[in-house]
């Protein structure tokens, strides 16, 4: 029987050497908060690093003592017995760099000022967050991966690991991704900056000396970004046209079901969500290319990776549409790459890959159970 | 390996090749391929439970729709192309086949033989054929193009494609006399 991993700890590495970012901001020290499920065998062969995407966190599995309710983001998929199996796997979730659950970010203290970075805090890049996790790789005695895995902007970090350390990642699996933003997906990300930097409460980022949030911004990109998760079918079949209400107000009040969930996800968001963390993973997203120093080839970008790959679409995900996963396949295919695909007829949209699919959870397990340690 | 043909398809395909199997089921082709001759490569497969059976398998699996053609998978960028027991679902056969050979430097195919005599005598008696090597009634069946050897010869010709060698088989064992009467299951070597 699959199981929990039970009670967790958040735990902290501090690094206190600068760390230079891609665009050449430095900042002097950083610390990464991250969680382990599972031991690290004797050969330390068996490690697992899960890359979280947009809003989650180090808290892949399991809950904490003080907070039985908050149960991990990927819990479904980490514990004894569970696909990516904690009996034989050593898990490692992190926060990345410039996140906005314990790992240094905008809202960490700027030793140089002793107030917040908020706007200081440089632009982050998917590259940064990898060399980041390398050092906590490094910190943890983790010389190299058995497997990198992530969903969305998370497998943009698993494909980042293969490129930037080919011989520190056994498996490479990237799920519900692309390896670049399209116009579009760059398009939605720019609206919802916009709304966080046009809310009065903003003050250029540095809001927190102001004791405000941007917390209406906050709001409206997250309900922008939840439309994107979804397909059109699972809103539909979720909330159809159903009323709040016994009959149309005729005003501006919630009158759809639909309304009321992206209200709800909004104000939910914006009480615990960094707005400067957010404005800075979506550049990451939208900066994101492999491609961008080999010309746009991306099969060139990939002549570096010796990673087996798994690569994961859902048919239902219009934000990453499964033939953003085939430019990928076909990029390690022209390389000779390990790779499998698989293209699920699921109808949960982007978020699918945090769903429990009986085809995407068993294609996990067997994948996870072939990789030899 | 039980079925026939693939043992065949197995002796064919030269050690250390690299080999694209399209319709791979559950990989077992592909696993016995790498056993006996270590050539490696890539299944195509579509059916979420055969693509599921071909990771439990350790084996190379695309989910793609052998339909939309090879457009992932560059010229002659494979020593063979295998489809085995698949021809005869496929729509659009011209364009697999013109498929199979940019990418392939060989394409390998076997297929049920629809000119058997068992076959041609179950429509003689006025009945759509149904035997070991075609399970399915009419209704039912997932076969959309059945053909005979000869027919299949045809369209290698049509397409001007060399064939390189042929096995005829039936109960497992080599059939040389009137092949196309009496071979239920055919297997070939082709080239562009």
């Amino acid at each position: 029987m699959a199981g929990s991993v039970g009670i967790v700890e958040a735990k902290r590495a501090a690094f206190e050497e600068p760390f230079r970012f891609r665009s050449g901001a430095e900042i002097p020290r950083f610390e990464l908060t991250y969680e382990t499920y599972g031991t690290l065998n004797a050969a330390r062969s068996n490690a697992v690093l899960v890359c979280h995407a947009l809003n989650a966190s180090h808290h892949v599995a399991g809950t904490y003592a003080a907070n039985p309710e908050d149960v991990g983001w990927w819990d479904n998929l980490v514990g004894p017995g569970k696909p990516l199996d904690t009996n034989r796997f050593f898990v490692i979730g992190n926060n990345y760099i410039g996140g906005c659950f314990g790992s240094t970010g905008p809202t960490s203290v700027n030793a140089a000022t002793g107030k917040p970075y908020g706007a200081d805090f440089p632009v982050v890049t998917v590259e940064d967050w990898v060399a980041a996790q390398a050092r906590l790789a490094d910190h943890l005695g983790i010389e190299r991966f058995a497997a990198v895995i992530g969903g969305s902007l998370g497998a943009m970090q698993a494909l980042q690991w293969a490129l930037a350390h080919p011989d520190r990642v056994g498996h490479s699996l990237v799920i519900a991704s692309t390896p670049r933003l399209s116009a579009q997906n760059i398009a939605f990300n720019e609206v919802a900056r916009q709304a966080i930097m046009t809310d009065p409460d903003f003050h250029g980022g540095h809001y927190y000396e102001h004791g405000v949030v941007p917390r209406r911004g906050l709001r409206i990109a997250r309900m922008i970004g939840h439309i994107t998760y979804l397909s059109d079918d699972a809103m539909m079949e979720k909330f159809g046209r159903a009323l709040r209400r016994a009959a149309p107000g005729f005003d501006f009040d919630i009158d759809f079901e639909i309304e009321s969930y992206l209200r709800y996800q909004g104000d939910k968001f914006s009480t615990y969500f960094d707005a400067n963390t957010y404005l800075r993973i979506t550049k990451a997203l939208d900066y994101y290319d492999p491609a961008g120093d080999f010309g746009g080839d991306l099969a060139a970008s990939f002549a570096r990776a010796k990673a087996a790959f798994l690569v994961v679409s859902f048919k239902s995900d219009w934000r990453f549409a499964p033939a953003r996963s085939r430019v990928l396949v076909k990029a390690l295919l022209d390389n000779r790459r390990i790779v499998s695909y698989l293209e699920l007829d699921a109808p949960g949209g982007h978020d699918a890959f945090l769903l429990e699919d009986p085809r995407y959870h068993g294609a996990l397990a067997a994948y996870f159970g072939n990789i030899e340690l | 390996m039980t079925r026939p043909d693939l043992e065949t398809i197995a002796q064919w395909v030269a050690p250390g090749a690299r080999v694209l199997d399209l319709g791979c089921g559950d990989g077992s082709l592909l696993k016995h391929l790498w056993e006996r001759n270590q050539a490696h490569g890539y299944g195509v497969e579509i059916d979420d439970a055969e693509v599921l059976a071909s990771l439990r398998n350790d084996v190379n699996v695309l989910q793609l729709d052998l339909e939309s053609g090879l457009a992932l998978f560059q010229d002659g960028s494979f020593d063979y192309v295998i489809l085995s027991e698949t021809l005869q679902t496929i729509h659009r056969i011209e364009f697999l086949t013109r498929e199979m050979l940019r990418v392939g430097k060989e394409a390998i195919v076997s297929f049920p033989n629809f000119g058997h005599w068992q076959a041609r005598l179950q429509v003689l008696a006025g009945r759509m054929p149904v035997s070991e090597e075609l399970p399915h009634q009419w209704y039912n069946t997932p076969n959309v193009h059945l053909c005979t050897l000869a027919d299949f010869e045809d369209l290698c010709a049509q397409l001007g494609a060399t064939i390189r060698e042929r096995a005829v088989l039936h109960g497992g064992r080599p059939v040389r006399l009137l092949p196309n009467l009496l071979g239920s299951i055919a297997v070939y070597r082709v080239t562009a």
